[in-house]
């Protein structure tokens, strides 16, 4: 099953490769990662897609728990939570086909952030899925190039993750 | 206040945190630092002829004393060559603090003379590690360091110090923290109180314990709650390789080590057993055979300091995350409070199966028809002479196994082996520190004539600091373990495990300047090993001991079996 884990660290050169080390070490998956600083500058988050059964989850968290520089990890997907994923799509957009490209992005509330005489660039917002799903709306062969932030996740209502 | 250089704060805060010796080895990047060793003479640097002899022994000297060992290295091979002893203290989870030079920072990253990343080499078998910055940060750094390697599940912290930050023409102010807080890091001091009290009802109706303790017992200074446990509960008690000595090898209630060559009667009562209390053990796989098949019948109380550790490989019905001192103590606490008895009738019937298991192998070895010395009997006979009390570090193959299975250890900290990682050539470096950490005790180094080759240059740091360990080398003219194997699973073929060549021990051992003693016959075993430990009680004496080639390490559990399932000798299984 595929979960989201949120991993509040200490904000030092090398934390993020002790994380990444852990799991390329123990052969667990990433499908994504996106990492930056928090409000407080001393700490950075660190969001991560994985899938694996209940068990390895499982150890994941622990593993990840044991690491020096990790001040807290939570599991997101145990509870409601949002999921957002950005991403820059650069799409063919010529004769006919230029104009579906566009409906296409107004459906999925996306933005063209740039214009070519033959190319749209479309900034999208969404779930993972949603993302997928635009990429086959408009068609994968119109596709030229993509760029994904990896999933940011937050709880949904009470749950916080902070120090 | 003081103003130091980066150099004498490396050497001020190793003072500061107790530490009596220093196993090092100098180069470029460390020079400022052993200029500052030079000038003072409170922490002794003990010059090892490998690096990975300086972490083997700073490990040795950690597993011997409960004190972290701390070793010093230069940058660049200086560094990876302390990689395998630190791996090795991670698996076993010994407190060492290793200290690396790195190259000046202003060069780090333009592949300067000696340079590796060491920080990064090291990062998947350490607890954590330090790159300093600045010179000012050392003190907290290494406050840190000690904090971490000793405390929650103890293990390796490399500090990597580039040349510059110990510059002697730079000073800065120096203070070394009295305390140490750190956010991401708080092991937990008590066990879960619910969780002890259940664990407590269950173990005292259990009709069939085994109380399952490891390495942890030993690194967590547990062994007096662990015996009194014992004692109350009059439940088997089975050591991990890693935790024999935490309870007395020679008690009645002992059934000795388990897992794939532990006795006939541990690997049965665990197979057998309705309630296994596992205590600073890890259920590994050379303990569990196939974790599909272990222990059918047995509800599992876990008692661990690593969370990790839990429900890793098996699953766990009552997880205790703690000390396990204190977790042991608090559950005798629940015991008294409660006035719990363990069921008396069903725990006599239970011994009874026990004492029969026993009787069945009690790790026999037929010697009658062997001309030749049997392995096992080397072992046994240098318990009569050191009369159970040396501390005996080993290697690793099937000289371990024996020595793990016949010497009883009846005391923590004597039996000092790689049991996680299996480091061949880590028995000598070891038995450098047990000796430094002991230096009137006799200490003898279990080993075997490949593993004693990997290491074999430390003859020389012996030497120089007058150990007088004795080298027991099981010499059976192969890679025994490895042939083994190749006996049982690959149709005899000895591929690579025939050890052709060898040195001349005894030569090699006056070459160093120690005394050499051969022995191939039976006769002159105890005589050897009493001289050994005797006559020859100051100096270092390698006894090269030729034993049958063709004996084999038994009870042997059976890949994918479970627990029960065992070679008790060439020809016979369970």
């Amino acid at each position: 099953m595929r979960h989201i884990i949120s991993i509040l660290m200490e904000n030092e050169p090398g934390a993020l490769s002790r994380v990444i080390g852990l799991f390329s070490q123990r052969g667990y998956n990433i499908e994504s990662l996106s990492v930056a600083p928090t409000e407080d500058q001393t700490l950075s988050r660190l969001t991560l897609a994985t899938f694996g059964p209940d068990k390895v989850i499982e150890q994941i968290t622990k593993q990840l728990n044991k690491l020096v520089d990790v001040v807290k990890v939570m599991d997101l997907s145990e509870g409601s939570h949002i999921e957002r994923e950005l991403m820059l799509i650069k799409i063919k957009a010529q004769g006919e086909h230029r104009e579906e490209v566009k409906r296409c992005a107004d459906i999925f509330r996306g933005q063209v952030v740039d214009v070519t005489h033959s190319i749209y660039t479309v900034q999208l917002t969404g779930t993972s899925q949603k993302l997928d799903a635009f990429l086959d709306a408009v068609g994968r062969t119109n596709v030229l190039e993509v760029v994904r932030s990896g999933v940011s996740s937050i709880a949904r209502g009470d749950r916080v993750l902070a120090v | 206040m003081t103003k130091l250089s980066g150099a004498e704060m490396v050497i001020r805060s190793l003072q500061e945190e107790g530490v009596e010796y220093l196993f090092g080895y100098p180069g470029g990047s460390v020079l400022h630092i052993y200029d500052a060793i030079f000038q003072q003479n409170k922490v002794q640097h003990i010059l090892v002829r490998h690096e990975q002899a300086a972490t083997h022994a700073a490990d040795g000297y950690a597993r011997a004393t409960g004190k972290p060992g701390v070793c010093l290295v230069t940058s660049g091979p200086g560094a990876t060559n302390t990689i395998t002893g630190i791996a090795t203290a991670y698996m076993d989870s010994i407190p060492l603090i290793v200290i690396s030079g790195q190259v000046p920072s202003d060069v780090i990253g333009e592949d300067a003379f000696q340079e590796t990343d060491m920080i990064g080499c090291s990062r998947p078998v350490v607890k954590h590690s330090f790159l300093i910055k600045h010179p000012t940060e050392i003190p907290m750094a290494f406050k840190k360091a000690f904090h971490i390697a000793t405390t929650g599940r103890p293990g390796p912290v490399v500090i990597d110090i580039p040349k510059d930050m110990t510059a002697p023409s730079e000073q800065f102010e120096y203070k070394y923290p009295a305390t140490v807080r750190m956010r991401s890091y708080n092991p937990t001091v008590r066990g879960h109180a619910g969780q002890i009290k259940r664990a407590a009802d269950l173990l005292m109706k259990a009709k069939r314990p085994v109380i399952y303790a490891g390495g942890g017992i030993i690194q967590g200074n547990a062994w007096e709650p662990l015996r009194e446990l014992a004692r109350l509960t009059g439940y088997p008690v089975t050591n991990t390789l890693m935790g024999l000595g935490a309870f007395p090898g020679s008690d009645h209630q002992f059934i000795g080590m388990l897992g794939m060559h532990g006795t006939y009667e541990a690997n049965m009562a665990m197979h057998h057993a309705d309630v296994i209390i596992g205590l600073g053990a890890r259920f590994d796989d050379r303990v569990t055979n196939d974790t599909g098949k272990f222990c059918p019948q047995a509800k599992i109380i876990h008692v661990d300091i690593d969370p990790s550790s839990i429900s890793k490989t098996i699953e766990t019905d009552i997880p205790i995350v703690g000390p396990v001192d204190t977790v042991i103590a608090d559950l005798l606490g629940v015991i008294a409070e409660k006035h719990l008895k363990p069921d008396a009738k069903a725990v006599e019937a239970w011994w009874k199966q026990i004492d029969e298991w026993r009787q069945h192998h009690g790790l026999r070895f037929d010697e009658d028809e062997c001309e030749q010395i049997k392995p096992q009997r080397v072992i046994r006979a240098l318990y009569e002479v050191t009369q159970g009390k040396a501390y005996v570090t080993s290697d690793v193959g099937q000289h371990q196994m024996f020595a793990a299975q016949h010497y009883a250890f009846d005391d923590p900290r004597k039996w000092i082996n790689s049991g996680g990682l299996g480091t061949m050539g880590f028995g000598l470096p070891a038995a450098m520190g047990v000796q430094f950490a002991h230096p009137g005790a006799p200490v003898a180094c279990v080993t075997g004539e490949g593993s004693i080759q990997m290491c074999i240059q430390e003859l020389s740091t012996c030497l120089q600091y007058q150990l007088p360990i004795k080298i027991v080398n099981i010499n059976n003219q192969a890679l025994g373990m490895v042939r083994q194997w190749q006996d049982m699973q690959y149709g005899g073929r000895h591929s690579e495990s025939y050890m052709q060549s060898l040195p001349d021990f005894v030569k090699l051992a006056e070459a160093y300047g120690h005394i050499g003693i051969k022995v191939t016959d039976r006769k002159d075993l105890e005589p050897a090993l009493k001289d050994a430990f005797g006559k020859y009680k100051d100096r270092l004496v390698f006894l090269d001991i030729y034993v049958d080639r063709t004996e084999h390490v038994y009870p042997m559990q059976i890949k994918g079996g479970s627990m029960r399932d065992m070679w008790l000798s060439k020809t016979e299984r369970t």
